[in-house]
């Protein structure tokens, strides 16, 4: 255990520097504006533009897949395929100086092309799925800022500039997942993701205050190149801090809660940002910062911890879930869980965690849109209980669905496999018993992956009809909703052995993401490890068949220990509210009770006074001076106590 | 016997406070002998004349680093800091002189009529705001601009008194809710006079202290000051004692806690107009008061007065954020957020070095263009009773009038300190040098109050973007061009300093550097 604790500081492997824009690139920044600029004609323009605003959002974010699609083609004729555009001084003040800029790299290239590519296909599905919805324009607004956050997020060429898409998306985020603010879960929901996000900021905040400390600069090459220097305490506060954000924001252990209630905004929403894109942000984050992380090991063994745990406990979870987009939800969480998995292992395998998300990006895109398909043609349904014997019905979403659940499964040869299998293998490469108990906590997230998703897409698609009394013909969604299905669906086939065989090159032009580290032996030979992940999730696959075959109870039934902690989110809401929720609602309420005595009084004293006559008011006024001299009087003895204390040396 | 000697004046460096009071004094004449109808026509311009003229003579002293017939002393700071109180009075002048909105103005004809009395009925429907208001506000900045130059104590002292009185008597004008207003000045007036005397005798004790140096005579001016706290004989008791009761009277000013509790009060009650003037240039004032004497004066006492002066930050921080959360007012909101801003700033005060100096002072500029701006969108919702504060009238106030609501909806952002606002970029300028210097617990603390502070501001967007206006959502009032240009002027103050604040950040930190 020792070992793995001591601070073994290893310098980076090279020196980062980035090549300044020219050219096509050097126009780089019109990503992030077109977005921007929709939205901004979206909200001014209020109802004038309802008939077509949703069409310029869809235009918006095409053009911007387009410039995107360019940009990555131009790199790849470039020697240092990062590339750097400085837009202006943002903050030069002394020591202080923050550079308005943009990167282009490989990493943020193969980022820009999901969020605009999979934004695209989700854009294109929300316009006619919000198709009723008297706030379509708005709502197309708040998607196209929200795009312009998440591209800003992941083009920043420092820490401040991601912190201001972070503080974007969140945003965005927030407002969306109210956006139905006449549902109370919806407003609920909301403000529990701002609370726990907020949480998880705080933390990337400080951590930028620490760099500025510390290293004077935030600029990601002066960073990365300092980051060597540092005493081997401060990075791992550093990189803490820095996961404390991620996990906020990528809904990882503790800061999981959030995600799941999420679920009650409009489902291209959950599709877009609770699935694909802004809950990676912190994968993103930490595969950006892998300097920082590679040259701690203690730090990433906290992350690879996180990761195999928030992975088996979303798996588990989402066993015991009856609502589609909640099952969906904690399997995304227990997804992502995989990927910090993979940037916590280090090494090559960042790369793998990268194309594991992309390959999640679309094959849980695809889902969530099949998932809100479904509940389109059963009036809003959300309940798998009340579900079964879809497939005759929805022949389009049945078969897409059905390429997801293959490709989350990770079954050959769909993408899963190629993105999933890899990492369980990764994990299997360390040394000792951790190697053991990270490979297993993977082998077992894949048979329970594999159980879940075979219980959702059983009881939602087979077996016999359990549909409320009200709906007799469910009906397949139109074109605009299928076409956008469709290619996600192709995607969720075939992207996975594409990307797994060309992004890991690729990226291995990404700073610190080519510097390999000393090669472990796996402890189990290859084709055990691919044996038994395949063999793990073909029982689970099975396992779930076998009990699901035949519908299930319409009513929650009685169940055991383990059943019912998993329903019961395995007690982590309980204990968020017994740690945070209640400790701040007696502080809250004792300040209110203060205030109601001592400030607040005067509100309650005057609204009772005008009633009872202005010489009851009087009375309270003077009391109320009086008690704000003695308040003060108070403060200056302490002051003044506290000076004196000081200059007697008491705190020396 | 010698002959008496006047010290040399340089006329031009005193220029902004001549002009300021001579402005006053003009404008009392006004009132005195010019007929009703022409006064209101003739003073607003006047006023802002003068504020013109004022920041004019402040530009053309760019270069000036003096002290002058011993007590005012011209240097960066008290440049940057003139100019700030002068752009933000103009901004709020055009508040004050508004009268589109409401019939008269926000101000009260004759405050002296009994509040409620028929009398007062009658002359609320009719009659125009006292014109008294252009004459107080032109003496309080005038104060103000004193305040921040002042070089020894007891100057400080009288200018602290200029500019409050007028301040007090400004805040019982309020045409609306007579009595809340006039309790709110009396209360301020109360208060602040108590102030006002721990100031005093902490200045007494400071005195004796400086009694201990050998080779110069006693005195309150800054350099004898500091010159004792290097070296006088005399016990430290009267230097610590003294320096906190000084602190205490400016922390007052400033609305830092335990010494905050007037602030909901008045800020509430005060005409809001006088308000956004209070919230702007009281705090420029106040704030460059306490970095000239706790960089100036105490500067040799540092490692005494930080954790000190670092706990009342923490403080001030948490009551704000606190507090904020369970307002049910927005002009209260508003005052905790005020509170808590002066926490912030405070933070910035105990930085040290010139760069916690230039960011105390960007800061204070950017959120008095801010706080200007949040309450000139507040004079504009209202109903039949005047204007509608409490939050729950404010539910679905996107719905009816978009445009302010957006505008609210980005002040607020911007006090939330969300980036690409000014409220981003000031914070960062406060706790990045605070960090350098070592105050890390502060920037946490800063950080973390910042969040919770976030709560409440996000909540009132959400009531004003995601409700549905109920019967009682008062409409928003056309403002007219007064109230326009100065919320215009706020919101591009705002955006730019949020954006590309380099070129004010530069002027900071070239006038980062008192004279002594």
């Amino acid at each position: 255990m020792d070992e793995i604790l001591t601070y073994a500081q290893a310098a980076p492997a090279e020196t980062v520097s980035y090549a300044t824009a020219d050219g096509l690139l050097s126009s780089v920044w019109l990503l992030v504006a077109i977005p921007l600029l929709s939205a901004a004609v979206l909200l001014l323009l209020g109802r004038r533009a309802d008939r077509w605003g949703h069409w310029l959002g869809v235009a918006a974010i095409g053009a911007a897949f387009v410039l995107g699609l360019s940009y990555f083609l131009g790199l790849r004729g470039l020697e240092n395929k990062s590339v750097e555009l400085s837009l202006w001084d943002f903050i030069a003040v002394g020591g202080l100086h923050v550079d308005f800029g943009l990167l282009f790299d490989p990493l943020a290239g193969v980022f820009v092309l999901l969020i605009t590519g999979v934004g695209l296909l989700i854009h294109l599905y929300a316009v006619e799925y919000m198709a009723h919805d008297p706030g379509r324009r708005r709502f197309f607004a708040y998607f196209n800022l929200f795009v312009a956050a998440m591209l800003l997020l992941v083009l920043g060429n420092n820490y401040v500039m991601l912190y201001f898409g972070w503080e974007g998306v969140g945003l965005a985020s927030y407002l969306l997942i109210s956006f139905w603010y006449t549902k109370p879960a919806a407003a609920t929901a909301g403000k529990k993701a701002f609370l726990m996000n907020r949480v998880g900021d705080a933390g990337l905040a400080i951590a930028i205050f620490i760099m500025f400390a510390t290293l004077g600069t935030t600029q990601y090459d002066e960073v990365f190149n300092g980051v060597g220097a540092l005493a081997g305490g401060t990075v791992l506060v550093l990189g803490l801090l820095l996961l404390l954000g991620a996990a906020g924001k990528s809904g990882q252990f503790p800061l999981q809660a959030w995600l799941p209630d999420a679920m009650e905004g409009p489902t291209p929403v959950s599709a877009l940002i609770h699935a694909a894109t802004m809950v990676t942000a912190g994968v993103y984050l930490i595969a950006r910062s892998n300097i920082i992380f590679s040259v701690n090991t203690t730090l990433q063994l906290v992350v690879v911890s996180v990761g195999a745990l928030t992975l088996v406990m979303g798996a588990i979870i989402g066993c015991a879930k009856d609502d589609i987009k909640r099952v969906l939800a904690w399997s995304t969480v227990s997804q992502i869980g995989y990927m910090f998995l993979g940037v916590g292992l280090g090494g090559a395998a960042y790369a793998l965690a990268i194309v594991h998300l992309l390959a999640h990006g679309f094959f849980k895109a695809n889902m969530f849109l099949g998932a809100g398909s479904v509940m389109h043609g059963m009036k809003d349904q959300v309940d798998i209980r009340r579900f079964g014997g879809l497939s005759k019905y929805m022949k389009i979403t049945w078969l897409t669905f059905g390429a997801g659940w293959l490709a989350i499964i990770g079954m050959f040869p769909f993408s899963g496999y190629f993105s999933k299998e890899p990492i369980i293998a990764a994990a299997f490469e360390r040394e000792g018993w951790t190697a053991w108990l990270f490979g297993g906590a993977a082998v077992l997230g894949a048979a329970l992956t594999a159980f879940y998703m075979t219980r959702l897409f059983m009881l939602t698609f087979h077996g016999p009809k359990r549909w409320t009394t009200d709906i007799e013909h469910p009906h397949e969604s139109p074109p605009l909703m299928t076409i956008p299905l469709i290619l996600l669906g192709i995607g969720s086939l075939g992207a996975g052995w594409l990307l797994a065989t060309s992004v890991p090159d690729w990226l291995t032009a990404t700073a610190g993401l080519s510097a390999g580290e000393a090669h472990h032996d796996a402890v189990l030979p290859h084709w055990a490890i691919v044996a038994l992940s395949l063999g793990v999730t073909v029982l689970g696959a099975l396992l779930g068949w076998f009990l699901f075959r035949g519908g299930t109870a319409i009513e929650p039934q009685p169940a055991g220990v383990l059943v019912t902690a998993a329903r019961k989110n395995l007690y982590t809401d309980t204990v968020n509210e017994a740690v945070f929720e209640k400790p701040g609602i007696f502080l809250t309420r004792a300040l209110v009770y203060l205030d109601n005595r001592g400030i607040d009084g005067l509100v309650n004293g005057l609204a009772a006074g005008v009633g009872g006559g202005s010489s009851r008011l009087r009375r309270m006024q003077t009391g109320f001076v009086r008690s704000y001299a003695t308040s003060i009087l108070t403060g200056a003895l302490l002051v003044v106590a506290a000076f004196l204390a000081v200059q007697a040396g008491w705190f020396a | 016997m010698n002959e008496f000697e006047l010290p040399p004046i340089d006329y031009a460096a005193l220029a902004p406070i001549l002009i300021m009071m001579g402005a006053a004094v003009v404008g009392v004449l006004v009132e005195a002998f010019v007929p009703r109808r022409l006064r209101h026509p003739i003073q607003l311009p006047l006023a802002l004349l003068a504020v013109l003229a004022a920041l004019t003579m402040v530009v053309f002293n760019a270069d000036k680093r003096l002290i002058t017939i011993g007590v005012i002393a011209i240097d960066g700071p008290t440049l940057f800091l003139q100019g700030g109180i002068l752009v933000l009075s103009a901004v709020a002048l055009l508040l004050i002189g508004e009268r589109a909105i409401e019939r008269g103005g926000a101000f009260v004809a004759q405050a002296a009529i009994t509040a409620d009395s028929p009398d007062d009925r009658r002359q609320a429907q009719r009659a125009g705001g006292a014109g008294e208001v252009y004459p107080l506000v032109t003496f309080a900045i005038g104060g103000m601009l004193i305040f921040v130059s002042a070089n020894d104590l007891l100057t400080m002292f009288i200018a602290l008194e200029v500019f409050s009185l007028p301040l007090y008597l400004l805040c019982a004008l309020a045409r609306r809710r007579r009595i809340l207003s006039q309790e709110a000045a009396m209360k301020y007036f109360l208060l602040g006079a108590y102030a006002s005397a721990f100031f005093l005798f902490g200045l007494a004790l400071l005195y004796g202290f400086t009694a201990g140096l050998g080779d110069r005579p006693a005195g309150v001016d800054f350099a004898t000051i500091h010159a004792a706290v290097a070296n006088s004989t005399q016990s430290p008791v009267l230097l610590f004692a003294g320096m906190a009761l000084v602190a205490i009277g400016l922390l007052f000013k400033a609305a830092a806690a335990p010494f905050h509790v007037w602030t909901p009060d008045v800020y509430q009650g005060a005409p809001t107009p006088v308000t956004g003037f209070m919230a702007a240039c009281t705090k420029v004032a106040a704030f460059g008061a306490l970095l000239r004497v706790f960089h100036v004066a105490f500067e040799g006492a540092r490692w005494d007065f930080t954790p000190v002066l670092g706990v009342v930050a923490v403080l001030t921080m948490l009551v704000g954020a606190v507090f904020a959360v369970t307002q049910t007012d927005i002009k209260r909101l508003l005052a905790y957020s005020s509170i808590a801003n002066a926490g912030y700033l405070l933070v910035g005060v105990l930085a040290p070095g010139a760069n916690g100096l230039s960011g105390t002072m960007f800061y204070l500029v950017a959120y008095g263009f801010a706080v200007l701006a949040a309450f000139a969108v507040v004079t504009l919702v209202r109903d039949a009773d005047g204007e509608a504060t409490h939050l729950s009238r404010w539910a679905g106030l996107g719905r009816r009038s978009p445009l302010y609501a957006a505008v609210f909806t980005f002040i607020l952002l911007a006090f939330a300190g969300i980036p690409l606002t000014s409220g981003f970029t000031s914070k960062f300028a406060v706790f990045g040098p605070a960090l350098e210097g070592g105050q890390v617990w502060l920037v946490i603390a800063g950080v973390l109050t910042s969040m919770v502070l976030a709560f409440p501001y996000l909540r009132v967007v959400v009531m004003m973007w995601l409700s549905e206006p109920g019967e009682s959502t008062p409409t928003v009032t056309v403002p007219g061009g007064l109230t326009s240009a100065a919320l215009v002027i706020g919101v591009i103050a705002t955006l730019v300093l949020g954006v590309a604040p380099g070129p004010l950040l530069d002027l900071a930190s070239g006038a980062a550097e008192f004279v002594r």
